[in-house]
């Protein structure tokens, strides 16, 4: 019943709680059958600007338009967006049958079209035979599965997920993160899907919207994102996990207390305070001294099966966190070696 | 090697499996004041009520009641005055409840001012309805300031013992409403919401039948608190018209005409009649949903 879109316009939305504002201008256009991933921990703003999708919030500031047409005047109910809770929200007093068929009933849909369209929704989610049960006698991934399939039943413009997978175990979330993407791609939703798991968001989504105290660090694909973080903060994000106070010595050179390391300069830096940014997947335990070298005293190292998680310190005090190989032991004091083009240099 | 049978716990170790050890003294208090001030005072009043003052079948004076009209209808006064006060209590409890869940600035002061009633205590509350709907009290000032020409004649009235209970009996029922509605899942209704459920539907098929059976419990106990009235019947009704209710007639019984076993039999009736309405509500409760009312079902 709803048709497709071509374009949303997220102009310039922002929400205030009091003086408090959890969202600051999200300027963010989102194409039909995208999939976009917003992300960043928890008090970022990610999930006001989903609840302000969806109607659940009033906007503060700024418009939503759908192909031109604001949608944001509009009441939940007369979106058509679907929406996963993060708590899954399912009717505990309905059984999934009726979970499923809820959106269906309210929109009056004749009984021979709903229930065919149920049926097709509990098989598309693997449910079929948990039809006559009730959400309280599901395990969690069923329960996930029933409120996915009671969005998705209405063939909704846009389908709106906040953290589904945060209540699942690990097994279980990898299983329902392909589920979601394999359903956003046959069915040819569009889909916004907040999460804090940057792992999950460059899996699931075409494009990744990275916030942080309600204001946008960076837009961009999962690529740009993960290679060219826009910033330390998103870098942190991204798994750059050594993020060391350093002071520019020449423009691609920085030095921290007992090292100097040579990197890309990110922000145009000349002088002054620096965070020298690297992951430790990117350190290495080196023989000589040389280039990029840095030497450090190995404190913590936890096994992880091939590799090694070690958390070493720096002459300064810093922690140099690494992921290696090499079998190091508490106690060691080592050379690392960080190849300088793994090396990003932001502004503090 | 050899295996020997296992060794068989202690009695002491036994017992305390089936939760019998010595944290089972903190009881004992209770109990006393149970019995001795419960169980004993009803079983005697039970037993009084099957020994008739002037003698004969232990059944005479449950005989007398139900022969004699203007005993027997004191329990239709009674339920006509219990049934709508305690239905009056719970449904408007309802919509207040539901605008009040949540957190909001002044909700503290608010519900402070709705539950205050509790604390004065039904003879006040009817005293000062007395003063207040007399001829001369303020309600009827009101009026006349504003032009009527003579004072309503609101005291003594069927409703305005009506209006005593409600005053009484609404501050337990919105509490416990309030309460019951705090334990539904907010998310609930906003799912229901992004699925097409304009708010009279989200009420309708989402937070009415998760509420419905905490509604019964809350019936049942302002329905109780209102069949057993006594001062407001007596101050601001009729007592020997409208609202001669059971405990008029149980009273008059026993501390008027000294008949204490009279007095027992109409209270052992009144009792029977709260635990039949009560009995038919909660059956009508036990075909509800009665489960979890948070989000993950």
């Amino acid at each position: 019943m709803n048709t497709a879109f071509a374009e949303l316009h997220i102009d310039h939305v922002s929400r205030a709680f009091g003086e408090h504002i959890a969202l600051r201008e999200l300027d963010l256009t989102i194409k039909g059958g995208e999939f976009v991933a917003l992300l960043g921990p928890s008090g970022c703003g990610k999930s006001t600007a989903l609840n302000c999708l969806a109607g659940l919030l009033p906007l503060t500031g700024g418009q939503i338009l759908m192909d031109g047409k604001r949608v944001d005047t509009l009441p939940p109910e007369k979106r058509g967006f679907g929406m996963v809770f993060q708590n899954y929200a399912l009717f505990p007093h309905m059984s999934v049958r009726r979970n499923v068929a809820f959106g269906l009933s309210m929109r009056k849909v004749a009984r021979t079209e709903r229930e065919r369209r149920v049926d097709e929704a509990l098989r598309l989610v693997q449910l079929t035979d948990h039809a006559a049960k009730f959400p309280a006698q599901l395990s969690g991934g069923q329960q996930q599965r029933v409120a996915i399939a009671r969005a998705i039943v209405l063939e909704p413009r846009l389908v709106l997920m906040d953290e589904p997978l945060s209540n699942l175990d690990a097994a279980l979330r990898l299983e329902m993160r392909s589920e979601i993407r394999r359903l956003h791609q046959t069915l040819g939703l569009t889909t916004v899907y907040v999460t804090h798991d940057q792992e999950e968001a460059l899996a699931l989504a075409d494009r990744l919207v990275v916030l942080r105290d309600g204001l946008v660090q960076q837009i961009g694909s999962p690529e740009e994102v993960y290679a060219h973080p826009a910033n330390r903060y998103v870098a942190g994000f991204m798994g750059y996990r050594n993020l060391l106070p350093v002071a520019m010595s020449t423009s691609d050179t920085v030095t921290g207390e007992g090292f100097t390391l040579s990197g890309v300069n990110r922000d145009g830096l000349t002088e002054g305070a620096a965070v020298a940014a690297f992951r430790p997947t990117d350190v290495t335990v080196a023989d000589t001294e040389g280039e990029n070298t840095v030497r450090a005293a190995v404190e913590i190292v936890e096994y992880h099966g091939r590799e090694q998680a070690v958390e070493a310190r720096l002459p300064g005090g810093e922690a140099l966190h690494v992921r290696t190989e090499s079998r190091l032991a508490p106690g060691d004091e080592v050379l690392f070696h960080v190849p300088r083009e793994r090396v990003l240099v932001f502004a503090p | 090697m050899t295996v020997t049978a296992p060794e068989r716990p202690s009695l002491k170790h036994r017992l305390a499996e089936r939760g019998v050890d010595r944290t089972l003294l903190l009881l004992v208090p209770g109990v006393l004041f149970v019995v001795l001030l419960f169980a004993y005072p009803v079983l005697y009043g039970l037993q009084l009520s099957f020994q008739p003052a002037e003698g004969g079948s232990p059944f005479a004076n449950y005989s007398t009641f139900f022969s004699d009209p203007y005993l027997a209808d004191t329990i239709w006064t009674t339920l006509r005055l219990a049934i709508p006060a305690a239905l009056i209590n719970v449904l408007a409890s309802i919509p207040i409840a539901y605008r009040l869940r949540g957190r909001f600035r002044g909700k503290r002061f608010l519900t402070t001012i709705l539950v205050v009633p509790i604390t004065l205590g039904t003879v006040l509350t009817a005293e000062g309805l007395k003063q207040y709907l007399s001829p001369v009290g303020w309600f009827n000032r009101i009026l006349m300031a504003l032009g009527m020409d003579e004072p309503m004649r609101l005291v003594p009235s069927w409703t305005a013992v009506l209006f005593s209970l409600i005053i009484t009996g609404f501050p337990f029922a919105f509490l416990l409403t309030l309460s019951y509605l705090s334990g539904i899942d907010p998310t609930l209704e906003q799912a229901a919401a992004t699925l097409g459920a304009d708010w009279r539907r989200r009420f309708r098929y989402i937070t009415l039948p998760l509420l419905a059976p905490g509604l019964a419990i809350t019936f049942c106990l302002t329905f109780v608190l209102a069949f057993s009235v006594f001062p407001s019947a007596y101050l601001v009704g009729l007592p020997q018209g409208e609202t001669r209710v059971m405990s008029i007639a149980a009273y008059e019984a026993a501390f008027r005409d000294g008949d204490y076993p009279m007095g027992s039999t109409i209270a052992v009736i009144m009792a029977v009649v709260m635990l039949v309405v009560i009995a038919l509500v909660l059956a009508w409760r036990s075909r509800l949903y009665r489960g979890a009312t948070g989000g993950k079902g």
